[in-house]
This record gives structure tokens, C-alpha cells and sequence, in this order.
């Protein structure tokens, strides 16, 4: 067993990266990741990536700012301490509204600020997780896990005809780690 | 990418179902309004042409909006489309020479505005002397009013037919010359546009009530016409699909129109809250006095309008997929283009007709008459060109257009 971690293949154009997709899916070989310093159309379809649940947890956090606010208006003016303002019942209902909607909107962002960071492991003070420093300059990369394809010469030899500018063999995952 | 076997020279054909039944609903208009006159119903059924005659100009002017908002901002996914709002865009005069005309008529019978338009109210030693409207009487006046109007939808019109004729100009010649005179006569339309609708929806609809005033009515109306719009838009969209056209159209463009009448419609219903709440929380009697009709005699229309136009739109399109399905966003657009008739109704009626509003025939005809006008007008105009415009320097980029 070697101490190849990853392999990855470098292309400078989306084009051949993408035939380099098709190349090694044709011969079964897994993917372990795909890193671009653009967004590609279409290639969370061919790489069968999920569609991210990040709208579905907007919605909830959302609520439950919504839910928040009217608690917190609700206690506070309706239960504990009634103001008569311009004569209004003190369920006021239109007057909650713009404060509901502000803590949804707050809620939301935050939680979603949140996700991202835990999502990416990105947090201030911390090396970012980074396979090939140049995925985030000029170069589309592919990353297949080495310990579970064993087939390396034949890896290396399909990133190449699929038009791979540079294959490297990398014992550690992450290159950004000192 | 850009390997598409699209028929670019595709051309509609206006002909069979779709001609007959819009001629079938211009009748049903007519008599319907024939009717409302010979029965003596003049005040209601002014009240209903000018809504529905102001609905009209609305959604063809939005179109020319949309042209014009797409080359400022460079939009590159609505190029296939944009022979759909160019044929609203055309329609435009022929609505405006209708709403003119009502308007005028309405002014010279007395049937519309009399609130501001009544003799002697101008007139210290008259019985019927209005110290408010007299105030106003600089503003709203019928010379200034009626030049207002022309000159505004005079304008609009201009630049609509402009924007239409400039990309008609593209499929001939080619190049990019058509596209860079759209992008500089957009930019001049959005500055004049924006200033002045709010100040025509505040002459067609906000002086029917002239003794009372809101700064928000302006948007509150642009964003109910610019929403109507749109769904106007995607509803000829899908149907041109259905029936064998555009095929280039794919769910990404529904997509984006679908996102489009989603954001668009909570706009309305920000301004329109806007308006409410701060009328609500100030409790000025001349303010509530336009919610207190509301409420006395249309408390139905009040809350059907925002189901229909906030509940409606919200609830179906939030989530992505129901955007990317023609029957939904179908049925979401016929909701929010009858909601818009029941925001117009609650708008107009209690400046016209007061507490003596009905729904009967005189409502439904008008409203299928001008319906069927604009289905025949629109239709034919688009029958006119090919449906896609071939030289356009963002076409390839819409064909492949992706979300």
C-alpha cells in the first residue's frame, strides 16, 4: 500500500475537465471531489451531487424569527406591560408585523452566515481546507481518493488523454495544513 | 454548448381557437357594456371600463418596461423571449387611445372623477365650494390633467413602439447597432418612466378620491401593474408553448419568470402594507377615511385581494421545483392577474359607485371584453414577426440558458 492519498488532475480549460469526468466515469473510477475557481453549468448533474437543503433550512430559521419576535412583542406588551398607543387594542397585530419581519429576515441571515462557516470549515483564525492552491486561481482540478482506486498508472493515464496539464500525487489531503 | 436545432425563422399564426374566442369576448364586451349603458347603469359602467381600460394600458406599458429593464440591465437570459413583451409593447397605442377616450368621456359625463370635477366647486360663492379641491385645483384641473395624460402615454407609447421597431431593425440588418440605440433609449424610458407613473396612477386612480392622498399609491400601482405584467408574460409564454411554439423555452426561463412574479408579488404586498400600516398606526381621520370604505362596504374584495395577491403567490411558488413547472406557475399567474382585477375594483369602486357596488354581468363582461381585445391585439402582433429575434447579441447565451 502506498502513502498516495489523493490524486489529482490539473486542466487548465472547463471543457477538457469535464470530458475528464466523463473519461473516468466510463471506467468506473470514483471522484472523490471536484474544485473549480468558477461555477460550472451542469456539473453538480453529471458528478450526481445532491441539490443543497440550505432553502429548507432558510425557511426554518426564518420561522422561527417570525415565531421569536411575536413571542417577544406578544410577552412584553400584550402580557406583562399594556401601552395604550393612539387608542389601539394591544394586540396590534399590524403594528407586530415590520418587527416580525425584520427578525425573519435577521434569523435567517445569521443562521444561514452560520451554516456556510460550518459547512466549509471556515472560521477566522483557520487555515482554509484547500486541495491544490491553484483550484482557486486558474485551474480545474479532480480529486480521486488513492487508497480506494488502486489502478494508479491507469488513472494517470486517463487524466492525461482527457487532457490533464499536471497529475500529482499528494500524500496529504489538505495542502494548506502547516 | 450551442449545438440547438431551433427553427429560428418560427413564426406564430394567429388563426383557429384562439382567434374566434377573442373575437367571441370582444362581443361579450360589447354587449355587456351596451347593456350597462342602456340600462342605465352609466356611472358603474364607466367605473368598470376605466378599470379595465386602465388595466389594459398597465400590463402593455409594463411590457415596454420589461424590454427596457432587460437591455439596461444587460439581461442575457431573456432574449428568446422578448418578442412576447415587444408585442405588448406594440399593443401599447391602441390601449391608450381606449383609456384617453374613457377618461375623457368619463370627465365630459361626470361620470368619473366628481370628486374633483363638479361644478362649482372651484367657486367661492357656490353652495357646492370645496376649500380642499379648490387648493388642488392648480393640479387637478381637466386642461392639465388631460394634457398630463396624453403626454405621458404619449411618451410611453413612443418609446415602446421605439424598442420594438429597433429589434425588428436587428433581424434585418444584424450587428450590434440596433442593440446599443435599445440600451440608450432603455436608459432614457426607465428615468422618465419611473418619475412619472406615480404620478399617473395618481391622476387615472388616486384622484377618483381626490380629497384624500398617499405618497405610496404611486408604487403601490406600479407594482401591481409590473407584476400583472409578468404574469402576463409567462401565461402567453406557457400557452405558446403548449400549443407547439418556442421550444427553445426550457424550465430555467420559467424559472426566472417564476422568481420574477414571486419577488414581485411580496413587493406589492410590502407597499401595500406600507400604505396600510402607517394609515393604520397614525389614525389621521383624513387618512383612514380610504380604509373605512374599505371596510364599511367591501370587506370581501379587502381581504380576497390579499389572499389572491400575497397568499396565493407565496404558498405555491416558494418552493424551486413548483417554479419550474408551466402548469403552476400557469395557474399562479391567472390567480395573480384576477387578483389585480380585485386590487383595481377595490381601488376604483368606492371613488366611482361608492357603497352601491355589485358583481354582475356589467363586471364579468367588461373584464372578458378587454381580455378578448388584448388576447387579439397582442396575438396579432405577434403573428407579425418571428417568434424569436435571430440577431439578438445575447441569443446563444439564453438558448443555453441554465440555472
Amino acid at each position: 500500500m502506498s502513502n498516495i492519498k489523493y490524486i489529482l488532475g490539473s486542466f487548465g480549460d472547463p471543457d477538457e475537465l469535464m470530458h475528464g469526468i466523463d473519461k473516468l466515469q466510463e471506467n468506473n473510477i470514483k471522484i472523490y471531489d471536484v474544485y473549480t475557481p468558477m461555477p460550472i453549468h451542469g456539473i453538480e448533474a453529471k458528478l450526481g451531487i445532491k441539490r443543497s437543503r440550505l432553502d429548507i433550512l432558510a425557511f426554518f430559521c426564518g420561522i422561527t424569527g417570525t415565531a421569536s419576535a411575536f413571542a417577544l412583542i406578544y410577552l412584553t406588551s400584550v402580557v406583562d406591560w399594556k401601552h395604550n398607543i393612539g387608542g389601539k387594542p394591544a394586540l396590534a397585530l399590524p403594528d407586530f408585523i415590520p418587527i416580525m419581519f425584520e427578525l425573519t429576515v435577521l434569523f435567517c441571515a445569521f443562521s444561514l452566515v452560520g451554516s456556510y462557516y460550518a459547512s466549509t470549515h471556515l472560521f477566522p483564525g483557520r487555515a482554509p481546507r484547500v486541495m491544490d492552491l491553484r483550484a482557486t486561481d486558474d485551474r480545474f482540478i479532480i480529486a480521486i481518493d488513492a487508497q480506494q482506486n488502486v489502478e494508479h498508472s491507469k488513472i494517470d493515464g486517463l487524466l492525461k488523454d482527457a487532457g490533464a496539464l499536471e497529475v500529482k500525487h499528494n500524500e496529504r489531503k489538505y495542502i494548506s495544513y502547516e | 454548448m450551442g449545438t440547438h436545432n431551433y427553427n429560428l425563422t418560427e413564426q406564430f399564426e394567429f388563426t383557429g381557437k384562439a382567434k374566434t374566442l377573442s373575437i367571441v369576448a370582444i362581443v361579450v364586451g360589447i354587449v355587456a357594456i351596451v347593456l350597462g349603458f342602456v340600462q342605465g347603469a352609466h356611472e358603474r359602467t364607466f367605473a368598470n371600463l376605466l378599470l379595465m381600460a386602465y388595466y389594459f394600458a398597465c400590463v402593455c406599458m409594463s411590457g415596454a418596461f420589461f424590454l427596457a429593464v432587460q437591455f439596461v440591465a444587460q439581461a442575457g437570459w431573456s432574449a428568446s423571449i422578448l418578442r412576447v413583451p415587444q408585442a405588448m409593447a406594440k399593443t401599447l397605442p391602441i390601449a391608450v387611445v381606449i383609456l384617453i377616450a374613457v377618461i375623457g368621456l368619463g370627465l365630459y359625463t361626470h361620470n368619473l372623477y366628481h370628486h374633483w370635477h363638479a361644478d362649482g366647486l372651484t367657486d367661492q360663492n357656490s353652495a357646492n365650494y370645496d376649500k380642499l379641491i379648490d387648493g388642488k385645483s392648480a393640479f387637478l384641473n381637466v386642461p392639465f390633467f388631460m394634457a398630463r395624460q396624453v403626454i405621458f402615454l404619449g411618451v410611453y407609447c413612443i418609446f415602446a413602439v421605439l424598442l420594438a421597431k429597433l429589434s425588428n431593425n436587428e433581424d434585418l440588418e444584424g450587428g450590434l447597432n440596433s442593440y446599443r440605440k435599445s440600451f440608450k433609449y432603455s436608459c432614457i424610458f426607465l428615468v422618465i418612466y419611473g418619475f412619472t407613473t406615480p404620478i399617473f396612477a395618481f391622476d387615472t386612480v388616486m384622484s377618483l378620491e381626490a380629497h384624500w392622498f398617499s405618497t405610496m399609491f404611486g408604487w403601490y400601482n406600479f407594482a401591481a401593474m409590473w407584476v400583472s405584467s409578468l404574469a402576463t408574460i409567462a401565461i402567453i409564454i406557457i400557452l405558446l408553448r403548449k400549443s407547439g411554439y418556442m421550444s427553445w423555452v426550457n424550465n430555467s426561463h420559467l424559472h426566472n419568470l417564476g422568481q420574477f412574479i414571486f419577488g414581485f408579488s411580496i413587493f406589492w404586498t410590502y407597499v401595500w402594507f406600507a400604505q396600510f400600516m402607517l394609515i393604520y398606526y397614525a389614525n389621521i381621520p383624513e387618512e383612514t377615511v380610504y380604509f373605512y370604505k374599505r371596510f364599511e362596504h367591501y370587506e370581501f374584495w379587502f381581504y380576497l385581494n390579499l389572499i389572491l395577491n400575497f397568499l396565493s403567490p407565496v404558498l405555491l411558488l416558494m418552493d424551486r421545483d413548483n417554479k419550474r413547472q408551466e402548469n403552476i406557475l400557469l395557474t399562479v399567474s391567472i390567480i395573480v392577474l384576477c387578483g389585480h382585477w380585485v386590487d383595481y375594483y377595490q381601488m376604483i369602486m368606492p371613488g366611482t359607485v361608492e357603497e352601491h357596488h355589485k358583481f354582475g354581468y356589467i363586471e364579468i363582461g367588461t373584464a372578458i371584453g378587454f381580455v378578448g381585445l388584448f388576447t387579439f391585439t397582442v396575438l396579432n402582433a405577434l403573428s407579425k414577426k418571428p417568434l424569436i429575434a435571430k440577431n439578438h447579441p445575447f441569443l446563444q447565451e439564453s438558448l443555453n440558458h441554465h440555472l
